[in-house]
Formats: structure tokens, sequence, C-alpha cells
């Protein structure tokens, strides 16, 4: 009774939160609902309700499909390029920013890194096209530095692929991901450096023994959800950079799940991939919490 | 142990070094930016000259004459603009009610609503079973696809919560005493006192929205709703797609747009965003830390 008296005079709070949870039941939990379509045969022409089940068959299917695994080995190509590169590269960068001196240099560096990061994939897709054409800017430059004596389109060639969809996306996100990192540092004692450098400490043994040590926290986050994303794949990038020619290289799971669920219709197998990849994520995030729980002294990074 | 003839000062070569790859990084960014500019506003010859394009060749604004005397462009743009204002707006709104609910201690329920929420930010159904709830609610090739199932992050909301609990609780107990309710309360204290958090969801939220290009190939099927991210998509990838299949593709679209005129729009697209690039820069750290810092 006392509850309810409580509950009725806050019956404004509750009535602002009220959207907020319906929202959460319509456009998060229906969908999670949703999955069980990976245990149906669902197309088209059938509804959620009259979609027979078939149990782990779209699995069994998944499994011998060449082109599933195909889209899986491009994905973790092209994930684990960009976690090596893409996961390094910032702390680098982001300990060279802090070291300058200069504030309007450091500030002008600052300014220009992060501006990739606002551009759309759609809009980068497009430069890149326009870059890796035949007559585009990469090739005038190897051109011009007497590299190369021929364009060709860089983007037709499967072999490259690879490489263009994790260059690129590092040329975009580098910059930004220095912000936490920067941040990290402006909150490092100032006096740690003052007496590393009495006692003679270079710059170098500065960073290796100070700075690096005091990011651990922030790197191992960054670590954790680098690989929970291993089998996460960008579909904008890929549905730009895709073509026909470096298709073999270029699928990746999304576009994969586009494909067979948006444009074949094939709901239920299309589902049924995108849950397989879900689990394996999680698992992912489990195993590497643990394993950086264990070297920050029992804590654990997430939540 | 005198210092008579002081050596370069501490750490001489690792400034110079540092400086020389900061100039080499931030080229790496600027230079290529740059081509895509003078390319847009040089002249089909020109481009095709061959040789480094970093200094227009043959002036030209034909590019841009040419995007906007097509019709759709300009429409497009609006959409663009349209799904920004409201989008974001209705966003930092539903957002910040929800927050500021969240953010009280005494709310009955809080533990489980809040234990709903982290849930959706670590599982959510996918592609497929969004896309089959999206149909099923009517929202396909409607311009409200853009708006309604975007009004609500968690994420965001616990951006709020965070800068909503920071108020100090005297001046809500004080307006109570006065008999102000709690919507008059979280519209003339909580509001007024979060303005650079509720600057920095609207911002990013809107650059999300001005940029999103996928719920558009996703859900809509109607050219009149298409956003500016669509049409580029259009005109760029879909012509460069059929211009690399070998079979001599006469698609209409190719044929309309050269590379001048692609990069052009690419140009127009991005605009907007270097507009309120200051704007971003200087909420965007705040922001982020908030968000990273507390849990």
């Amino acid at each position: 009774m006392n509850t309810l008296k409580r509950l009725y005079k806050q019956r404004q709070l509750q009535l602002m939160v009220l959207p907020g949870i319906i929202f959460m039941i319509i456009f998060n939990y229906i969908p999670i609902y949703g999955i069980i379509t990976a245990f149906k045969r669902y197309t088209i022409v059938d509804s959620m309700s009259s979609a027979p089940w078939v149990g782990l068959e779209n699995f069994k299917l998944i499994v011998q499909d060449s082109f599933f695994w195909e889209s899986v080995r491009n994905t973790l190509a092209i994930s684990l390029m960009k976690l090596f590169l893409g996961f390094a590269i910032p702390i680098f960068l982001a300990i060279m920013i802090f070291e300058v001196k200069n504030m309007r240099f450091k500030k002008i560096v600052q300014t220009i890194s992060y501006i990739p990061h606002f551009f759309s994939w759609i809009v980068l897709g497009g430069m890149l096209i326009s870059w890796l054409s035949t007559d585009g800017f990469f090739n005038q430059t190897l051109m011009a530095l007497g590299l190369m004596h021929k364009g060709n389109n860089h983007l037709l060639d499967p072999s490259q692929y690879w490489w263009i969809a994790v260059l690129s996306d590092l040329w975009k996100e580098v910059g930004w991901g220095t912000i936490l990192y920067l941040a990290g540092m402006s909150r490092i004692d100032p006096t740690l450096y003052e007496a590393a450098r009495m006692d003679g400490a270079t710059k170098m043994t500065q960073i290796t023994r100070i700075t690096i040590p005091l990011l651990a926290p922030i790197i191992s986050l960054n670590l954790i959800l680098n690989v929970s994303g291993l089998l996460g794949s960008n579909l904008d990038q890929t549905l730009v950079l895709m073509n026909s020619q470096n298709q073999s290289h270029a699928e990746v799971i999304n576009s994969f799940v586009y494909r067979m669920g948006l444009t074949q219709g094939d709901f239920s197998y299309a589902t049924a991939v995108g849950l397989g990849i879900s689990i394996v994520s999680v698992i992912l995030l489990v195993i590497t919490d643990r394993i950086t729980r264990k070297l920050n002294d029992g804590h654990s990074i997430i939540v | 142990m005198e210092l008579k003839k002081k050596p370069r000062s501490e750490g001489y070569w690792f400034y110079f070094f540092n400086t020389i790859i900061l100039i080499l990084f931030s080229l790496l960014i600027v230079v290529p930016i740059w081509n895509i500019l003078v390319s847009s506003v040089s002249s089909n010859a020109g481009l095709a000259s061959g040789g480094l394009m970093l200094w227009p060749k043959d002036f030209t604004f034909q590019n841009y004459t040419k995007v906007f005397s097509d019709s759709s462009i300009p429409k497009a743009f609006g959409i663009s603009i349209l799904k920004t204002v409201i989008g974001a707006g209705t966003h930092t709104v539903f957002c910040a009610i929800v927050a500021y609910a969240l953010s009280k201690s005494r709310l009955i329920g809080r533990k489980f609503y809040t234990t709903m929420g982290v849930i959706t930010m670590y599982f959510g159904g996918g592609m497929i079973p969004t896309y089959l709830l999206i149909k099923s609610l009517g929202l396909l090739d409607t311009f409200w696809v853009y708006i309604i199932p975007a009004l609500f992050s968690y994420y965001d909301c616990v951006i709020l919560m965070n800068f909503f609990r920071e108020i100090p609780a005297s001046l809500e107990e004080s307006a109570k005493i006065d008999g102000a309710s709690e919507w008059k309360i979280f519209a003339d204290i909580y509001l007024p006192l979060t303005k650079p958090a509720l600057a920095t969801i609207i911002l990013f939220n809107g650059v999300g929205q001005w940029n999103d290009f996928m719920t558009t190939k996703l859900y809509i099927t109607k050219q009149y709703l298409y956003p500016l991210q669509m049409k580029i998509y259009e005109i760029i990838v879909q012509s460069n797609l059929s211009s690399m299949t070998q079979s001599g593709s006469t698609d209409v679209i190719f044929k309309a747009t050269t590379r001048g005129v692609q990069l052009a729009t690419i140009v127009i697209t991005t605009v907007p965003i270097l507009i309120i690039y200051p704007l971003l820069q200087k909420h965007f750290i705040a922001g982020m830390m908030e968000g990273a810092v507390k849990e």
C-alpha cells in the first residue's frame, strides 16, 4: 500500500520514464525477440506466426555455404589488420601530440586530425573512388614521384582491397582515436615528469615508464572493445567500396547478411548469420574482459 | 661537472622529429582533401589532362551549377536538413525527459529501468529483425523512419543523467516548496543548467543524422525521400559500378555525371559539417569525457 502511495506521489516522474521504456520495448526488445526468425523458415510470403519452425536447419545451411566462409575470412582479415594498426597508432599519435610544446601548433594538428571523423562513409567512399581511380590523386602522386609509370584503378584489384579498407578507416579515425588518450594524459601529475627529469630520465624513458603505464586502463578498455568487435564489420564502408571486381575480398559478414536478407529476401538465413555472429562476439567480450582483468589486478574495465 | 658548452637542450632531437612527423601527418590529412576541392572547381578537360592536381586546372564553377540545375539535389538537401533538425531536436528532448526521471534515486523501479537500458547497449536484434519491425510498423518509405526509430538512445541518456545528477538537490527542493511540478523543475531549472550537455547531444546526433545513409538504404525506396548522402551514393557509387562492369553499360546516371560533378556534390554535402565544425570541437571533448569517465 505504501509503495502505491509513493508511486502515486511520483506519478509525474513515472510518466516521464514511460516513453523511454515503451521505446525500448518496441525498438530494442521486439527485434531481440525477432531473433526467433533464425529458427524458422521465414521468407517474404510468410508472416512471423505462419512461418514453420525448422530448428537449427538454417545454421546447418550456413556452415556449408562457401560464400559465408569467404565473408568470415574477409571480416577477420580486415578486423585484425584494423586492430593492429588502429589500436596502436592512435596511442603513439596521442603521445606525440601531448609532447608538443607550442600550443598553437598542437591545436592546429588536433583540429586537422579530427576532421575526417566527421565525414560520412559515403562522402569518404566517393573521395576514395576518385583518389584511387586510374587518373586519381593516388596515382598522380606515385607518378609524380616516379614510383609508377601507368595508373590503374586500385579499387578494381581484389588483392589490394583489404589494405584500402584498413588504411582508409585508419585515415578517418586515427585523430579521433587520440581524444581519450589525450584526456587521460592531461590528468597525469606533471610532478612525476619533473622528478623523472631530475633523475636524468630521457624523454623516451619518461614515455615508457610514466605515460604508458598510467594510460593502461584506457588502453585495455579500447583493446576489449576492439577485440569484441572483431566480427563486426563496417557496412557503410563495404557498400560504398565494394564492386563486382573486388567482391571476393570485400564481402564482409554484415554485407553478406544485407545481401541474403534484404536483397534476396531470405530473412531466416540472414537472421541466423547475425545471431551466430552476436554470440561469438559476446564470448570474445567475456574472454578479453577476463584477460585484462587479470592484467589490471582483478578490476573489470566494463561496467 | 660544469656546463660550459651547453649541449642542445634536453630532448632536442625528440622534439625535432616529433614536429616533423606531426607536420607530415597533418599534410597526409589535408592534401587529399585539398585535391578533392581543387578537382571540383576544375573543368572536365582540366581533370583529364593528368599530372598532380594541387591547383585548379582551367578554373570553373560549371560543376556546381550543373549540380544545382538538377532539381533533385536541392530537394535532397531539404530532406537532409529536415531530418537533421527534427531528428536531433526530438531525440535530445526525448532523451532529456527520460534521463531527468532516471536521474532521481527516489524513482520507484529505477534499477529495473536502468538494467533494461544497459542491456540495449550490448544486445540488439540485428539488421533483419529490425527491418521486419520497421516494416510491420508501416514506417517503410515514410519520412518518419528517419525520426521515430532514432528518438531514443540509452547511451545519450546516461550522459545526460550524469549531468543532471551534478545539479544540487537544494535547487529542486526549494522549487518544490514553491509548489513547482516535476515538469516545471525539469524545464526551468535542469534544462538551462545543462545547456552544454544538451548542445553536445544535439550536435552529435545532428552530425549522425546528416551523415546517415543506412536508414535510407534499408528502409526507403522513394526518390523524393532521399537525403544528400543517398544521392551521392546513387551518383557516385552506382555510376562507378556501371562503368566498372565492362559490358559498356548505358546507365543514364553515369552518362549524366562526370567526375567533376560527383566531387562537387561531395563538397556540397560536406560543407555544412565544416561550418559547424568549430562548434563541434568546442563541445565534443567535454561530452566524450562525461560518457567515458563515468561508467
